[in-house]
């Protein structure tokens, strides 16, 4: 199949109709508008269902009942919206059930504003809603990069009955670059849905979709069973990509749009003749923690700083990763500001001062 | 020997949780027993509720999904746009679908989703001790109006049923009560057609169940028929609010 020229939202709807997705539920929300429109016009032509549901609170409860019925399902918002879904959230993750959620994220807390922004990091990867539980989170770096991951995260959901959650920005979603719609790389052995709501025939046992369990041991067994499947999950799942690490005095984390920034900086810096290499988390939950261990074990690496469009999220697991083996250092914007690459340079010039020379 | 009374197939053997008077096991049983009279049982799936029906999915011989508080609407409008020629029903407290879920009920009647809902009134929280609910009396006492709900500062009481038959979308909404043999038969032939018109594809059907809750209203089973009777029928007028389509 040829490339289309697509815009990033747009071009995600569409991959989740590739992927099989034929029920969406969402509330209208900026920047992630174009989403809700293309699948109000596109589900109706393959058979699907759009809903324009009263809230996110009922969206992302629609999606519920329809992945409990065994559908493929999406919902997308962004921040604030994402917010009201995180009880809904819970609740799948607490029922096992598979989804995929978009964030297209923008600035916050409240109200915040509507340029792209990475400060939703801590409530996508740390859970985000109540009790024990996790999101699969792909943070795609591109527009082709998204459309691969919304169409591999329905298998990913799917296979560990886990929501998975696409995480962009404001930029992703507002920008246009050529797509491929092209079949996944990876052949997953899919698990029936046995356990859906169909109807009670006879020949299976009742099924239930539920996250309540009263007796206290009985909780503790559910919540520890799903954190096995959290260590699968690990074991199988992580994404990442090193990008010009082997000579590297500073290694950047940068994931999503960031990344795309910082990966021009490494060229100007190149220049300059300062060697910048960049871990980019493709999968922000799992992280990929050691990835990071393994390069801050090399002798040329001298420090990591963490670029993020935020206070500082994502640096805390850099952090974690690195575990004091070299000094980890944070550069960021935030409130819907996009770093620039000169500042960024200049910020990695300082480190680099200070830890080297 | 003939049996000549025996529980619905629609319900499993599990023993009932709820207090001794509470008109849920009856309310159960007739929503089980319209089921197994319409042959629907296998195709049918329920949504249970937060409240003290929470543990309905465990009551239910049907496939089931339990729903965050309020939200058992959006739930059924999920499984209902995904399994069209199914038939589902959420069964709901005053506190699930008056309160917190307003919106969500509001809304699957607007969109004349066609399901059914069950929705128990007893003008209280129940599981949680007692509270007001949006259903609660005039003067009612509760855990959190213990001086008589005051509507200068607690508001009056909600009616649902009316509230939503001024919707395009409801097909077919009526307001019974099980406080004795007679309005528990009205209550089964009103559940009954409620399933039927969401058989029909006619769309949004609800049956509103005049409850008691002795524990909570701190009464005896029989008290609290009386009470029902003599207090909550004057502020809930029974009937059909909306039929016809």
């Amino acid at each position: 199949m040829s490339k289309v020229l697509m815009k990033g939202n747009e071009a995600i709807a569409e991959a989740a109709i590739q992927a099989g997705c034929r029920y969406f539920f969402g509330y209208p929300i900026t920047p992630q508008n174009e989403i809700p429109a293309y699948m109000a016009k596109r589900l109706p032509e393959v058979g699907g269902c759009f809903i324009q549901a009263e809230s996110e609170v009922s969206a992302i409860n629609m999606v519920y009942g329809a992945a409990g019925a065994g559908a493929r399902v999406m919902t997308s918002s962004s921040s604030p919206g994402i917010s009201l879904k995180q009880e809904g959230l819970s609740y799948i993750a607490g029922a096992e059930l598979p989804c995929v959620v978009v964030n297209m994220v923008r600035g916050g807390p409240g109200l915040g504003g509507i340029q792209p922004a990475q400060s939703d990091y801590f409530q996508a990867t740390k859970g985000g809603g109540h009790g024990d539980y996790h999101l699969v989170v792909l943070a795609p770096s591109t527009i082709q990069e998204a459309v691969d991951l919304v169409m591999e995260g329905f298998d990913i959901a799917d296979q560990y009955r886990n929501p998975v959650m696409i995480l962009g920005d404001g930029m992703l979603g507002q920008m246009m670059e050529p797509v491929e719609f092209r079949p996944l790389s990876s052949k997953r052995e899919l698990p029936l849905k046995t356990w859906a709501t169909t109807g009670y025939t006879g020949d299976r046992p009742r099924n239930i979709i539920n996250s309540l369990f009263i007796d206290p041991q009985a909780l503790e067994e559910h919540v520890k069973r799903i954190y096995q499947k959290y260590e699968e999950i690990k074991k199988n799942e992580v994404k990442v990509e090193c990008y010009n690490c082997e000579d590297a005095e500073i290694i950047v984390a940068a994931y999503g749009t960031t990344a795309r920034i910082v990966k021009s900086v490494i060229q100007k810096a190149k220049r300059e003749g300062i060697n910048v290499g960049l871990i980019r988390p493709i999968t922000l939950w799992p992280f990929p923690t050691s990835t990071f261990e393994e390069w801050a074990q090399r002798e040329h690496v001298k420090a990591f700083m963490s670029v993020e469009m935020s206070m500082g999220q994502m640096v805390e697991d850099v952090r974690l990763s690195v575990n004091g083996r070299k000094p980890v250092y944070f550069y960021g914007r935030t409130g819907g500001m996009v770093p620039e690459p000169n500042a960024i340079l200049s910020e990695i010039k300082k480190v680099i001062g200070g830890v080297s020379r | 020997m003939t049996k000549v009374f025996t529980r619905p197939k629609s319900l499993t053997d599990k023993p009932f949780h709820y207090c001794p008077g509470c008109t849920h096991g009856i309310v159960h049983r007739l929503v089980a027993e319209a089921i197994d009279e319409l042959g629907i049982r296998e195709k049918t799936i329920g949504v249970a509720p937060v409240g003290c029906a929470v543990f309905a999915y465990e009551y239910f011989n049907c496939d089931m999904q339990e729903a965050a508080h309020g939200r058992a609407p959006a739930v059924a409008t999920g499984i209902k746009r995904v399994l069209p020629d199914r038939v589902v029903f959420t069964y709901q407290g005053d506190g699930d679908l008056a309160a917190i879920g307003t919106a969500e009920i509001v809304h699957a009647a607007t969109r004349g989703e066609n399901i059914t809902v069950i929705f128990i009134n007893n003008a209280i929280y129940g599981m949680t001790g007692g509270q007001m609910a949006p259903t609660t009396l005039i003067g009612q006492v509760t855990a959190t109006t213990p001086y008589g709900r005051d509507p200068g500062k607690a508001g009056y009481p909600i009616r649902m049923s009316e509230m939503l038959a001024t919707l395009e979308g409801s097909a077919y909404i009526e307001r019974v009560s099980v406080h004795d043999i007679k309005h528990i038969n009205q209550a089964k032939r009103a559940i009954k057609k409620a399933f039927e018109t969401q058989l029909a594809g006619k769309g949004f059907s609800m049956v509103e169940v005049l409850s008691t809750c002795p524990t909570n209203w701190g009464m005896t089973p029989v008290e609290a028929l009386k009470w029902l009777e003599q207090n909550m029928i004057p502020c809930y007028p029974l009937g059909v609010k909306k039929e016809g389509k």
